[in-house]
């Protein structure tokens, strides 16, 4: 891992570190995310991966803490939830405020998620993929050097997960914005990510960059090893699991 | 697995024994064998369900003229009642002398006036007080400064019933239309600002949030997501808004008018009209009913993206 060979990094953040209160939560962290680079953030419930994403987003009002932080102009988050304006429809969500201009890439937009026709609906309309579909298209259509993404599948089920794995695969090669993935979910993880961090005790306690080409399987070896390692810097015997 | 012992297949039956029995008609759980003994069970037979199934809660398919129903229902009573002599005429007419009655008041013109004169100061009162509850709520709601000095005095003037101001507008602009109109305004102001207002500062934050991240103007963020999300909150005030124009307007009517449909009213009571005061009667009900008809008609439109229980 040398990301200084890399001409210029998407996001920089140097010695990073965010409180509340007494609570360190992001205790002097450094990192860079290459441009186009698709990097997985691991941690265990309450280890500080929204609060680090929102630190990146922009969107941490109030919280203490200091540090230096260089993220692109073009920036898009998606949300756990679509978020969708339930008092606009489909096709205005995704361009909000870019106004009549943004209408056709809008549209170009939506087909590439697969809602080609669905403009007119309202959000109440659609399922809970469909939504969060939706808000994959107001993000890519704003066509951001850096997504920013907390657990945004965290409330879909197994099978529409796996769909919007694709998805968002297909989206990042075409696209190739670089890409923060908030996660608690370690298989997601691997078959998405180019590279995963694993954020504890306020510090990245592990930084792998996964170099499987091609589709990842689950069944590949390869695949299995670097679960093992992962779930065990998270504190979960992979071996026990496996056995219960 | 520690659980393997316990039958699975057992367990899957139960299961769906369940989820059938949810679809299956009230009489078969009135069954008494059904629960008796597990070895005589039965699976509940298999039900036709229609491609679009009502709400299992909630009340109900509508009843065809289910509106209607009430209201013909004392239609009759009434009829009957007069008819048989049960009811005094100088109690209450017959349905017949009140039809009669609002024939020559409009043949002799008086209804179309007076009611003229009556919506005009309605909707006069009414308009200017939306005009004006939205403005200072729209004000109070974006700005801290416009908060500041707006809601304190509307809060005041909600504590003083507009109705208890009459005296004084009274001395102030004399008995003519302009009081009139004022009053039904300052009555209308106080529930379109309020709950307008409380909409706007009641915004879902997570919105808020969307807004900053997507970059939006000043402007875009007003239009798009402040004003749309206070709508149903100003609808809600309309509502209220409308009742309390009636209210008002029967009570400016009654003191010192010399024209509209209350004036109407009073004066058949000094003659002991009993039929022209049900037929104003009846022109309010028609008006109170035909304005909620068209606060429904704006909240059908304004509010097609939500999914409610009626309907
Ligand atoms: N606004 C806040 N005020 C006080 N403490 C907070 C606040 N937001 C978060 N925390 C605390 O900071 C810690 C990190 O929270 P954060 O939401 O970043 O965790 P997370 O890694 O995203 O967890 P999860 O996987 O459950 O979403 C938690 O212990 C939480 O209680
Ligand atoms: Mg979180």
């Amino acid at each position: 891992m040398a990301p200084h060979a890399r001409p210029l990094n998407a996001v920089e953040v140097r010695r990073l570190t965010r409180r509340f209160g007494e609570v360190t939560i992001l205790d002097n962290l450094d990192l860079e995310i290459g441009q186009g680079e698709f990097v997985a953030l691991l941690g265990k419930s309450g280890s500080g991966k929204s609060t680090f994403l929102r630190a990146l987003a922009g969107l941490d009002y109030e919280v203490e803490g200091t540090g230096a932080l260089r993220t692109p102009e073009k920036l898009s988050v998606v949300f756990q939830d679509a978020r969708l304006l339930p008092w606009r429809n489909v096709i205005q969500n995704v361009t909000l405020g870019l106004g009549g201009a943004g209408r056709e890439a809008g549209r170009k937009a939506l087909e590439e998620v697969g809602l080609a026709g669905r403009e007119t609906a309202w959000p109440i309309q659609l399922s809970g993929g469909e939504q969060q579909r939706v808000a994959l298209a107001r993000s890519l259509v704003r066509e951001p050097a850096l997504l920013l993404a907390d657990e945004p599948f965290g409330a879909l089920d197994a099978l529409t997960r796996l769909k919007m794995h694709d998805l968002l695969r297909e989206l990042c090669t075409r696209h190739r914005p670089a890409v923060l993935l908030v996660t608690h979910d370690v298989d997601e993880a691997i078959s998405l990510a180019d590279r995963i961090l694993v954020l504890d005790q306020g510090r990245l306690v592990e930084d792998l960059t996964i170099d499987i080409k091609g589709r990842r399987n689950h069944g590949d070896p390869r695949f299995g090893a670097i679960r093992t390692q992962l779930l065990s810097r998270l504190g979960v015997d992979a071996d026990d699991r496996s056995a219960a | 697995m520690t659980y393997v012992s316990s039958s699975p297949s057992r367990g899957l039956d139960v299961l769906d024994r369940e989820r059938l029995a949810s679809f299956a008609p009230p009489a078969s759980h009135a069954s008494p064998t059904s629960h008796s003994s597990p070895t005589s069970l039965r699976p509940p037979a298999i039900v036709e369900t229609s491609t679009r199934r009502r709400r299992r809660l909630g009340p109900g398919p509508a009843i065809p003229f289910g509106l209607q129903i009430g209201p013909i229902a004392l239609l009759l009573t009434w009829t009957a009642g007069s008819t048989f002599g049960l009811l005094d005429p100088r109690i209450l007419p017959a349905p017949l002398t009140i039809v009669a009655t609002f024939g020559d008041l409009i043949a002799d013109g008086r209804l179309q006036s007076n009611f003229l004169t009556s919506s005009v100061r309605a909707l006069l009162g009414l308009g200017f007080g939306i005009v004006i509850g939205l403005l200072l709520a729209v004000i109070s709601g974006l700005s801290r400064i416009g908060e500041a000095f707006i809601d304190g005095p509307i809060q005041i003037k909600r504590a003083v019933p507009t109705l208890a101001m009459i005296p004084l507008l009274m001395l102030w602009l004399g008995i003519g239309e302009t009081m009139k109109v004022t009053i039904i305004t300052l009555g209308v102001v106080v529930p379109i600002y309020m709950h307008t207002h409380n909409a706007l500062r009641a915004i879902d934050e997570r919105y808020v949030e969307l807004a900053e991240t997507l970059s939006m103007s000043q402007r875009d963020f007003l239009v798009q997501v402040i004003l749309p999300g206070a709508v149903p909150g100003f609808l809600l005030g309309l509502r209220f808004a409308v009742t309390l124009c009636w209210v008002s307007l029967v009570v400016v009517e009654q003191i010192n008018a010399t024209s509209g449909l209350g004036y109407m009213i009073e004066l058949a009571r000094t003659y002991g009209q009993t039929q022209i005061i049900i037929v104003g009667l009846v022109v309010y009900a028609f008006l109170g009913l035909a304005s909620d008809g068209v606060v429904r008609l704006l909240e059908r439109r304004l509010l097609s993206w939500r999914r409610t229980l009626a309907h």
